[in-house]
């Protein structure tokens, strides 16, 4: 190997959040440039250390914050020093050495004390990055590095907390800033009594003014979480080697069994320090993230860029970004220029806080809007300035956070009516919105990830779900609020995105979508489920694909299809809908919801021989008979003599009606005469879903059409045409000729002839309106108008029925029609079914005609039945049946 | 395999002759109420035979009248599934009792 070829050794010294992520994005650039060696004082891959508190107050196990798991590291083939503290640079050979840390050793101690015993190692670098962190403040008080004082800053610190609150009652918290607020609450869920003690006048002091204070402090009250500020701890005291109490150094004191320190951080720096790194504050970096030394580079926590030093997320994940671009030569003319525009959320369960930018006006020219609500425990104060936000403290209601994080950041000019700004409309994401913004834009706020990202990570990844998103980009894995956005994004990007193909199979056991099943039954002469199981799925049968292979192979065939039983839902192998205690439900034929004493009188004298134990009126306008036995089934429907209402399947079940012109003085077209011809036509069609119709003789719509699957409306302004000129010249004009509505009101059942009869062409008649992919169940949706009929009911039903084959031979198996016609488009649906583009159009009627000409009326089983055991319950056994 | 299975059985409980085997049509099962405990038995067109307590755990759906395939029945009520060998649900902590069932000259025996 030539040197050339040699990759460069890259040693990065610091495995939390800031370290393993400059490697992410280094290795998104380059996968192959580096050698990488990853030292790691702590003893674990990295995690998620803004998620501490919520394994403290344990909504989340420790395995969920990782963020890479050990086997990332060895997929890409990154040497991992686990609980390796890097204790020198030699920056002339270039070289860090490290030594390994003893079980349980503070990982960001300088103590020798905790090296384990063994020779060093030595790691040569070409390039190096500093990413130590920082650790804890120690404040100086006396007592403070004994038992009993915890910091929280690590996992094991969690654990340590979690594991010696156990045995306390009483616990304080050093430090009333954000982690000082977490870990209080976090502790409460341990059981323990807890103050919280605060040097400053106040809490939050970054966050918050002293009005905010004030309302935090009283919200944590009701917590029972006590709030002491002004108070300097000086001493921790102890008895018999327990914690007793804190003295105070205004005298008081407080009597504790266990102290967190929380009292801010300090950058890791005597690494940089003893190699001759500058170090201020910080160790000193320039806008290309580099340290006084250009081949090493500094981010996170112990980085001083421009004077300033950054302890939250997103500036450390632009400083990585930064990094990467130099460090691989990617984009050499990368620059971090600082943030200035920050803003935190407290994660305090039953606190909602959060904070933006300055928190007091500085000056007389600053503006403040503040309102406040004391019994919601809500405060919000707005600081403008030259018409820009420039602070913002939002406590107790949250809402308005979204809109104004993004007016801050983006500077934007505000309202001239300032309360917009927190009580407006919030600025939802809206799918349209969120299409319109930049590649740029931000959408996790946590982990710093673009829409662009979100959409490349969609492409090439296929991700089709907010873990997978969140695995590749890690948007989504910080506070979680983006989610709702990131499956936008998946929705709204879907078409680019190669799907998982087994979302669109017709049915789970087969590996087919539905055209393509349907070309392979269709070619295969597959005629009943067994044979398709057989010869599509390789032989294994699947209960759960077994029901919409039977309906679509029933529409595929008409009388062809053998039947299978055993492939049916109950209900469709006993034609009636099974109940909650295993009874049924009996709903005859009743077309259009027109009915006669007669009729009604044999449905009466039936349920009393019955003892059927409810008879009520269906929301179709028809007669339920609920709670009958299976046993009974054959005889009720032989009694009743009316045909099967088909309230239990997946096929076009009722067609409501309202009076129409028979009665009605606002009937404009005779809606009981074509919904009983369209209820005869239909009837028990089967289809990938129920088909609920109604028809409504003029606009008031009493029938509620507008919300059917298939609606349709007469309306005024007929215009009269003679029937030639209205109609297709290739539509099956003889299955539509005149003919004679049976009546139902005879004691016997015919099967009815699906003949419509013809209006007196010089009768007045309607325009009528057919809608399609109407709901008002748990969806409630508008039918969108397929077309206007004029004062031709016959051309209704034909459309109607056209309508329904397309649904027939389209849609997934149980798709309502009203996702269907949203998932098509009304527009295509016209163009399709009424202005016949692809020519579809009379291969649709003819179907559809074979299929109506095929119906038979279910409950004509009761005097065949299918199987011996089709209306038998459990068969009682004798127990001396016994065998031996 | 099936002597093997059988020998394992008299070793408990006793032996029931649920009647002939083909008054349970291919694909489906049937309900039956022996000294007072509810049980289904299933033909699934693979052949086999599987017996278990008739009620889901879930809502008290009937698995008589559920769709089954080689493996398991679906609960006509709620969808909650069961797998026929094991008795194990789909749904947590959801599990039906199985019971021993087998064919001998043409008729159905238990183990109850």
């Amino acid at each position: 190997m030539t040197k050339k070829d040699k990759k460069q050794r890259l040693v990065v010294i610091g495995n939390g959040m800031a370290g393993a992520r400059v490697v992410e994005e280094i290795l998104q650039r380059t996968p192959d440039k580096f050698e990488i060696t990853l030292l790691g004082a702590e003893p674990y891959g990295n995690y998620n250390r803004i998620l501490l508190s919520n394994v403290l107050n344990g909504t989340q196990d420790p395995t969920d914050i990782f963020l890479n798991p050990l086997a990332w590291y060895q997929d890409n083939s990154i040497r991992l020093h686990a609980g390796v503290m890097a204790t020198k640079i030699d920056r002339d050979k270039k070289i860090v050495t490290g030594q390994a840390l003893k079980k349980d050793a503070c990982p960001y101690s300088n103590e020798k004390s905790s090296w384990v015993h063994s020779p060093p190692l030595s790691i040569p670098y070409d390039s190096l990055i500093i990413a130590t962190g920082s650790r804890p403040f120690l404040p100086p008080i006396e007592g403070c590095d004994a038992p009993g004082v915890f910091m929280f800053r690590t996992l094991d610190d969690c654990t340590r907390i979690a594991e010696y609150a156990k045995n306390c009652k009483k616990a304080a918290v050093i430090g009333g800033g954000l982690l000082g607020l977490e870990a209080a609450r976090g502790l409460m869920t341990h059981g323990v009594q807890v103050t919280v003690l605060e040097a400053e006048t106040q809490l939050m002091k970054a966050q918050l003014d002293h009005e905010g204070h004030r309302l935090l402090q009283s919200t944590m009250k009701t917590m029972g979480i006590t709030t002491l500020c002004d108070k300097i701890t000086t001493r921790i005291e102890r008895k018999n080697g327990r914690i007793e109490k804190i003295v105070f150094k205004d005298g008081e004191t407080l009597e504790t069994d266990m102290v967190i320190l929380s009292a801010g951080i300090r950058p890791l720096t005597e690494l940089a320090t003893a190699s001759g790194l500058e170090v201020k504050r910080g160790i000193v970096c320039n806008d290309r993230m580099q340290t006084s030394d250009p081949s090493i580079f500094a981010l996170g926590e112990c980085a001083e860029h421009r004077h300033r030093l950054y302890g939250l997320v997103e500036p450390i994940w632009e400083q990585a970004r930064v990094v990467a671009d130099i460090i691989t030569e990617t984009n050499i003319h990368s620059e971090y220029t600082g943030s200035s525009k920050l803003g935190t959320k407290l994660k305090v369960m039953g606190v909602e806080l959060a904070s933006m930018g300055i928190t007091e006006a500085q000056g007389p020219e600053d503006e403040v809007v503040t309102y406040s609500e004391p019994h919601r425990r809500v405060y919000q104060k707005l600081i403008l300035r030259e018409n820009k936000l420039i602070g913002a403290i939002l406590l107790g209601d949250i809402q308005a956070n979204d809109t104004l994080t993004r007016i801050f950041k983006e500077e934007r000019e505000i309202s001239e009516n300032r309360s917009e700004l927190l009580f407006g409309e919030p600025e939802t994401l809206s799918l349209t919105s969120i299409l319109e913004m930049p590649d740029s834009f931000q959408i996790c706020n946590c982990n710093g990830v673009s829409k662009g990202q979100i959409r490349e990570a969609l492409r090439t990844k296929n991700c089709t779900s907010v873990a997978q998103i969140g695995q590749w980009t890690h948007a989504g894995k910080g506070c979680g609020s983006c989610k709702n956005v990131i499956t936008q994004l998946i929705r709204a990007y879907a078409d680019e995105i190669t799907p998982d193909p087994s979302e669109h199979y017709y049915v789970p056991g087969i590996p087919l979508e539905k055209a393509r099943l349907v070309s392979a039954i269709k070619e295969k002469e597959l005629k009943s489920v067994s044979a398709v199981f057989k010869e599509l799925a390789a032989g294994r049968e699947h209960a759960e694909s077994k029901a919409g292979m039977a309906s679509l192979l029933k529409s595929i065939w008409n009388e062809q299809y053998e039947d299978e039983r055993d492939a049916r839902f109950i209900n469709d192998r006993v034609h009636a809908n099974i109940q909650n205690n295993g009874t049924f439900s009996v709903v005859p034929r009743i077309y259009g919801g027109v009915t006669s004493a007669d009729e009604l009188i044999r449905i009466g004298t039936i349920a009393k021989k019955y003892n059927v134990p409810m008879v009520k009126f269906t929301g179709g306008q028809r007669i339920d008979l609920l709670g009958v036995k299976k046993e009974d089934l054959p005889k009720i429907w032989k009694d009743l003599g009316l045909p099967s209402g088909h309230a239990y399947a997946k096929a076009v079940r009722t067609v409501k009606s309202c009076v129409g012109t028979d009665f009605c003085r606002y009937g404009l077209g005779n809606s009981i005469k074509l919904a009983q011809t369209l209820e005869h036509t239909y009837q028990g069609i089967e289809s990938p879903h129920k088909i609920k119709m109604a028809v409504a003789g003029c606009p008031r719509n009493c029938s509620e059409a507008l919300v059917k699957d298939v609606g349709v409306v007469a309306i005024e302004g007929a215009r009269w045409a003679p029937a030639t000129e209205r109609r297709d010249p290739g539509a099956p004009e003889a299955r539509w000729a005149p003919a004679t509505v049976p009546s139902q009101s005879s004691g016997t059942f015919e099967a009815p002839e699906a003949r419509y009869e013809r209006w007196d062409p010089g009768a007045p008649e309607a325009r009528w309106e057919i809608y399609v992919g109407g709901a008002a169940g748990g969806t409630v949706r508008k039918g969108d108008l397929l077309c206007t009929v004029d004062n031709d009911p016959g051309e209704v039903v034909k459309r109607v029925g056209r309508f329904i084959q397309y649904y027939r031979e389209l849609a997934q198996y149980m798709e309502r029609s009203y996702t269907f016609v949203a998932r098509i488009g009304i527009h295509r649906l016209k163009a399709i079914l009424i202005d016949d583009e692809l020519g579809l159009c009379k291969g649709l009627d003819t179907a559809i005609a074979t299929a109506v000409k095929n119906y038979e009326d279910p409950w004509g089983e009761a005097d065949f039945p299918k199987y011996s055991i089709q209306f038998k319950g459990p068969k009682h056994v004798e127990p001396q049946k016994k065998v031996n | 395999m099936l002597s093997h299975k059988k020998r394992l059985i008299n070793m408990a409980g006793k032996k029931i002759c649920l009647g002939p085997l083909n008054k349970i049509p291919l694909g489906l099962g049937r309900g039956f109420l022996v000294d007072d405990q509810e049980i289904a038995v299933f033909r699934p067109r693979s052949g086999e035979l599987h017996a278990v307590h008739n009620i889901c755990p879930h809502k008290k759906g009937v698995l008589t009248e559920g769709i089954i395939d080689h493996c398991q029945v679906i609960c006509p009520h709620h969808g909650h599934k069961f797998d026929l060998k094991t008795g194990q649900g789909s749904e947590a902590g959801e599990k039906i009792r199985i019971f021993c069932v087998w064919e001998e000259k043409g008729e159905i025996i238990i183990e109850v």
